[in-house]
């Protein structure tokens, strides 16, 4: 099982490094792509199935091939990217430098969780109690997110229709 | 027991697996056949008695033809888009049952490959996956024309997942459950999904087509605007991969299809068939039924091939989006209420 | 009657653009209708000659490759006139005349005969004037029977005596019919 879990890390960080570097913006998707899948084994390694096949319909399957979609119709492969200027090259290096320390902060202070996670008996994999858990316990969080879903949906329509509105 | 059980397992994907090829290869037949004699004519028939060793000189053929690459900058990624497009094809089959189970060696062995709980879910994240391969290799031909076919199927192939999905969220409120195996055998003697699901089957079906890219909605390989679709640039047997992965994907569609809706291995009198003539032989007849229900889909895909002519872009946008999607909902709703009634 | 209502062909069907309703507008049932139509054909007798095996009987005033005719008594008969020669649109008939020996009596029926006679299938467009042209009734287009061959070489389709001149069995066969009748 460990074999496996740095196997999946590697491939996880490795892809997700690629997806930086690479110069052409379609293998930096494919990376991403790849690294999605990694991560979708990180869940199956913690038994959520549900999670693992989800993200792999939702973030593989649906976000990574407009994506893609973009990239490809756009053809970004000519070299017209102008690099920045000094002054944001250096406000993005400090500001980087900063979360980081940041995140170490949190790391180093963090404790280790000491939860009991209240053993019942239940079957968490199982879609039928994530769902009880979802729509009873986290009713309104869930239900925040479809509207957040919906507000965005309107957007995109109305981002597309502007042209027709100023005519 | 622990060996028994891969030994099982793995006895039972190789079946399917060898299945799921034999019947990919038979299918090419099968098309070739069947628009012949739908449009009054004969079909291959030198190849062996009838034409029934065509699949194969078509394989030789393609083995023995020149492997051209064109010049393109991603060859890694060319290679690569007929290999996800075959493998996405054959690992659907993983999840879906083939039969309830039989009673062998004192054991009952169930048959499928894995029984796991979000099957329904599983089928439609490789379903989503397999886009990929058409788009990388598409896009990887270095050739305006594959890349333009494999938007239009990406973008298709995205729109219809959308119908597809929600017409099976009908299925799943009516089952209780996500796994293949449980609808199936939910849906005993002649329970079949289709008779309370009659909108959501229609809707899942023309899906379906578009899913597997098949004519109406074939709009990736039209010929007059585009050659020859995405694998314009492919040749030998990559051109055979992504063409077989075609009808392995065809085949299993047709076995969804028949088992979510039409009611799996079952068949009327199977409960009569066990009590009388054993597990066993009940089960291999339920296996053969299930066959024959898939062969009429296969058949049906075919069959409306060569009656259906070809959907404009527009007019297969407008299905998907303005007809089948608000009407996938107006199916939840009402199976919803219809439900609530009930209890 | 007005020129828009005549149909010559008897199949004219007018065509309108009035609003569908909504069971049209599903194409649903247009759909099944089509179907229906397709799946009859599966049942339907195939039209296919398979042709190596079977092969499609000729019309009687089919023209395939030409014969040099004999006579009841077996003898040729063309003359070497060249008529048919000049007549050919394609010049694909060449022949080299020669005059008969006494002893060659019972196989040349006129004096002179055709010592070489060539014709090239290439340029040869079976249209048939040579038939008529010719004042013997030699050359027929209508009595072999026989389609030309497709070959691999040029030269293989310069046809000449050997193959075009009437086989003696089939003039022998002739005779025979002749006299029964």
């Amino acid at each position: 099982m460990l074999t496996l879990f740095y196997i999946l890390s590697a491939i996880t960080l490795g892809t997700a490094f690629l997806t930086i570097f690479s110069k052409n913006p379609i293998h930096s998707a494919i990376y991403l792509v790849l690294c999605f899948f990694s991560i979708a084994g990180h869940y199956l390694m913690f038994n959520a199935q549900f999670l693992a096949i989800v993200h792999i319909i939702v973030y593989s399957g649906a976000i990574m091939i407009l994506m893609l979609f973009t990239i490809m119709l756009m053809n970004l492969n000519k070299e017209g990217e102008k690099s920045k200027n000094a002054w944001s090259q250096i406000a993005a290096v400090i500001s980087f430098c900063l979360l980081a320390l940041v995140l170490l902060a949190t790391f180093i202070k963090a404790q280790q969780p000491e939860y009991n996670y209240a053993t019942k008996g239940a079957d968490f994999q199982s879609i039928k109690v994530l769902g009880q858990v979802l729509l009873n316990d986290y009713m309104v969080p869930f239900e925040f997110a479809s509207v957040l879903l919906l507000v965005s949906m309107i957007g995109a329509v109305l981002l597309s229709k502007k042209e027709h509105i100023n005519n | 027991m622990e060996e028994a059980i891969i030994i099982e397992k793995s006895v039972i994907i190789i079946a399917v697996f060898a299945l799921t090829m034999l019947m990919a290869m038979y299918s090419t037949l099968a098309e070739r056949k069947i628009a012949a004699w739908l449009q009054d004519r004969v079909g291959p028939n030198r190849a062996g008695k009838g034409g029934i060793l065509q699949p194969l000189a078509d394989g030789l053929k393609l083995f023995a033809k020149e492997e051209f690459v064109p010049n393109t900058p991603n060859k890694f990624l060319f290679f690569v888009g007929p290999a996800i497009s075959m493998s996405m094809a054959l690992m659907t089959s993983a999840v879906l049952p083939w039969g309830d189970k039989l009673h062998l060696f004192g054991r009952d062995i169930i048959l499928q490959a894995t029984d796991i709980d979000v099957a329904l879910l599983y089928v439609f994240g490789v379903l989503s996956v397999s886009v990929y391969g058409i788009m990388i290799g598409g896009w990887a031909s270095n050739n305006k024309f594959s890349l333009m076919s494999a938007m239009r199927a990406a973008s298709q192939m995205i729109s219809y997942e959308v119908a597809m999905g929600l017409s099976i969220i009908a299925l799943i409120m009516m089952t209780g459950t996500l796994s293949i195996r449980e609808i199936a055998l939910g849906q005993n003697g002649m329970n079949w999904n289709v008779f309370y699901q009659p909108v959501g089957f229609l809707i899942f079906l023309i899906c379906s087509f578009a899913e597997a890219n098949r004519t109406p909605f074939d709009l990736a390989e039209c010929e007059a605007e585009l050659i020859g679709g995405y694998h314009t640039e492919y040749s030998s047997m990559k051109m055979g991969f992504y063409l077989f992965a075609e009808y392995a994907a065809m085949f299993i569609s047709s076995t969804i299809l028949a088992v979510l809706y039409f009611g799996a291995y079952n068949y009327p009198g199977m409960d009569w068939a066990e009590k009388n003539w054993g597990v066993n032989i009940a089960n291999v007849i339920g296996i053969f039924v299930l066959f024959i229900k898939i062969c009429f889909f296969i058949f049906f895909y075919m069959w409306v091939r060569w009656t259906i002519p070809r959907f404009r872009y527009d007019q297969l946008m407008r299905l998907g989006w303005k007809a089948l999607i608000p009407l996938s909902i107006a199916n939840i709703i009402i199976t919803g209420i219809v439900m609530l009634l009930v209890d | 009657m007005a020129i828009e209502t005549i149909s010559l062909s008897g199949k004219k069907k007018e065509v309108s653009n009035k609003k569908m309703n909504f069971w049209e507008s599903l194409y649903l049932i247009a759909i099944f209708k089509g179907l229906m139509i397709t799946i009859k054909h599966l049942f339907k007798r195939k039209v296919t000659i398979k042709y190596p095996e079977q092969t499609r009987s000729l019309s009687p005033v089919y023209r395939g490759q030409h014969t040099l005719m004999r006579d009841d008594e077996g003898r040729e008969r063309c003359t070497a006139c060249g008529l048919c020669a000049l007549s050919c649109p394609a010049e694909a008939i060449t022949m080299k005349a020669a005059e008969r020996k006494p002893e060659e009596k019972h196989l040349y029926r006129e004096e002179k005969y055709a010592e070489i006679y060539e014709i090239n299938m290439l340029r040869c467009i079976f249209c048939g004037l040579c038939e008529e042209a010719c004042p013997k009734q030699a050359i027929y287009l209508t009595k072999s029977r026989t389609m030309v061959k497709a070959q691999t070489d040029r030269e293989d389709f310069i046809y000449g005596k050997d193959k075009l001149v009437m086989p003696l069995d089939m003039a022998i066969k002739n005779t025979q019919n002749q006299a029964a009748n």
